[in-house]
């Protein structure tokens, strides 16, 4: 565990047996089946699992983008799935950093003006926005490209302005859908580095969806899921090295 | 978000090009033909702009001022024993052919025959010679069209000294003057009216065609109108009055309103066409990243107004390039003055409402996209 908190065991995201169904009539599809899942303050927690288990459909529920057809999500004890659509909107805004797969920067604004979106989703006059999305872009180490458009970046300096973006409104939850899997090794494992110490700042936890087995190592805990279940929890680094030896 | 969202915008360059050029040509197209249409129409009541008469007095049957229904020669007395006016004056109006003695061409000519004692009616804005030199016998005074007009095969431009001939009467050209073309007949010659209706108009039974009348001090050319009508039992129009029932005839009896109206539908179906279409394309292009923000947080009413916000940007910039093509061409055919170009604050007022329907109906595409997008869409690969 990371730190104080995640030692303490205190909850950041509760899931209690979460259903979650797609389509309709004989093309209904139960992918999430009675999940549980739990993630604790100050810890980076994974999500693993083969393609099509419903571990991006999970991280959705979680992140509140998805609805859940049954069953409890608490996030920082709010139950997101009986609040309002204005109020889970809201709450995303506050509470919650994405970092995605495809960076998904805006490619017509510069990387400072990327990175102060979140800010001026949540009312900041734009000059505020902007000097503060520099600061934390210095903090990815990416200051000097404050004012180049994604194009001009490479995709590990795009996935560090993602991170920057994601950090900018200090949000408590970090939600990372394979934040490597468009890196090379060198990039990836910056990038996670970036993670990692995001993750033991306080009162924040990372929950990322990935497939790279290379990345595991900077887990603090790990959940495996198939067939729309967690069927395993994995609650330590060194669980985690034994479980997935050789990676 | 309003600049996040016009920094997409404008990033787009293709999209925005298209946008903005479909939006300016819809906008040429419809204030274009606007303009042609209102100038055509200013051209139908020319005589009531040139002569800068309050109150005409036709007889009841006429329904618009080009239309020459004969009054009684006694009528102009009856008008003027009407109380509350100050004067009236008898006008003929008609359309003779003149020729040009020199080299035979012949063209047909507005006629109009002013009150010899008061030249009531007589344009203001003389270019050349004099309208006073009207009160010498056997002299007319022409307008710049008929300059135009009268000087084709020519060697030099027709001008002051020159002779037309108007119904085998030799007339001398006294004075150019600047007026407002007639749409229907030829360019305008004004005489005197004992000089018209003795031989340079065609003969006929009656040659009275208005009174011309002024309301005395302190009652409004209305009142005074409906004493002529009264006291009468002849139309009297105010000139606003005229103008309007004129434009109303040529409405009800000529196809122009219909032909400009399908060119303007024809200018607002392109541009909803090309704009709505671009505007979705755009939409559907940055998805992913609306679908981002909407994951971030920013409530969907955001987003919908962020959509709107850019198709409105983009219709105002196309309506600002198409109405600035509009006017520049304007400017050019006025100055020729062989079309019709009118821009009353109408057309651009009803342009613009035009061009802000398409901004809307080209955003509401994005709208019902978005507003049925799901964030975790992002999540997708």
């Amino acid at each position: 565990m990371s730190n104080d908190h995640a030692a303490q065991g205190l909850h950041a995201v509760r899931m209690r047996a979460v259903d979650k169904f797609f389509g309709e009539g004989d093309a209904r599809t139960h992918v999430l089946k009675s999940t549980d899942f739990e993630a604790r303050l100050g810890e980076l927690v994974m999500l693993v699992g083969p393609s099509g288990c419903g571990k991006t459909t999970l991280l959705s529920v979680l992140a509140g983008t998805l609805d859940a057809d049954g069953g409890e999500v608490s996030v920082f004890d709010t139950r997101i799935d009986q609040i309002t659509p204005s109020q889970l909107t809201r709450f995303r805004a506050v509470n919650i950093g994405f970092i995605f797969q495809q960076f998904n920067l805006i490619p017509t604004l510069t990387a400072a003006e990327n990175v102060s979106v979140p800010l001026l989703i949540q009312g900041k006059p734009n000059g505020e926005a902007l000097k503060r999305a520099k600061a934390v872009l210095e903090t990815v180490g990416l200051g000097h490209k404050a004012n180049d458009r994604p194009s001009k970046l490479s995709g590990g300096q795009q996935q560090r302005v993602a991170i920057a973006r994601a950090l900018v409104h200090e949000p408590r939850l970090l939600i990372c859908d394979e934040p490597t899997s468009a890196l090379d090794r060198e990039n990836g494992a910056l990038v996670m580095q970036l993670l990692r110490d995001v993750a033991r700042a306080p009162n924040r936890t990372v929950i990322i969806v990935t497939h790279d087995s290379r990345i595991y190592s900077y887990a603090d805990r790990m959940a495996e899921m198939e067939d729309g279940r967690v069927f395993r929890v994995l609650n330590s680094p060194a669980e985690i090295a034994e479980a997935h030896h050789g990676h | 978000m309003y600049l996040v969202a016009l920094k997409m915008l404008f990033g787009d360059q293709s999209k925005y090009m298209m946008l903005v050029s479909g939006m300016a040509f819809a906008t040429l197209l419809m204030a274009q033909q606007s303009a042609l249409f209102c100038g055509l129409m200013t051209w139908t009541y020319s005589p009531l702009v040139n002569m800068n008469i309050a109150i005409w007095v036709s007889d009841p049957k006429v329904e618009q001022v080009n239309e020459n229904k004969s009054l009684r020669d006694t009528d102009a007395d009856r008008v003027r024993s009407v109380d509350g006016v100050a004067w009236a004056a008898p006008l003929h109006q008609s359309i003779v052919v003149a020729r040009d003695p020199t080299n035979s061409n012949f063209k047909f000519i507005t006629l109009e025959g002013l009150d010899p004692t008061t030249l009531a009616g007589a344009p203001a804005k003389v270019v050349e010679g004099s309208v006073e030199a009207l009160r010498r016998p056997g002299t007319v005074v022409i307008d710049l069209f008929a300059v135009e007009r009268f000087s084709e095969g020519r060697d030099s431009p027709i001008g002051v000294g020159d002779f037309l001939e108007i119904n085998d009467n030799q007339a001398e050209i006294v004075g150019i003057v600047d007026v407002q073309r007639p749409f229907i007949g030829g360019p305008f010659v004004y005489t005197t009216y004992d000089r018209a209706v003795g031989g340079y108009a065609y003969r006929s039974r009656k040659m009275l065609t208005f009174v011309l009348a002024e309301p005395a001090p302190g009652l409004t050319p209305a009142e005074v109108a409906r004493r002529i009508e009264q006291q009468t039992g002849l139309a009297a129009h105010t000139r606003e009055e005229f103008k309007w029932s004129t434009i109303r005839w040529f409405f009800k009896n000529t196809g122009i309103p219909a032909v400009m109206g399908i060119t303007v539908m024809i200018g607002l179906i392109v541009g909803m066409a090309i704009s709505a279409q671009t505007f979705y394309s755009f939409v559907l292009e940055n998805t992913r990243f609306l679908g981002a923000l909407k994951a971030m947080g920013t409530p969907t009413p955001t987003l919908c107004k962020m959509l709107l916000f850019q198709s409105i940007a983009v219709g105002l910039i196309g309506y600002g390039i198409g109405m600035g093509i509009t006017v520049a061409f304007g400017r050019m055919a006025m100055n020729t003055r062989q079309i019709p170009y009118a821009i009353p604050w109408q057309v651009p007022a009803l342009v613009l409402g035009i061009v802000l329907l398409i901004s809307s109906v080209a955003a509401l595409s994005g709208i019902l996209r978005i507003a049925r997008l799901e964030p975790a869409i992002v999540f997708r690969a």
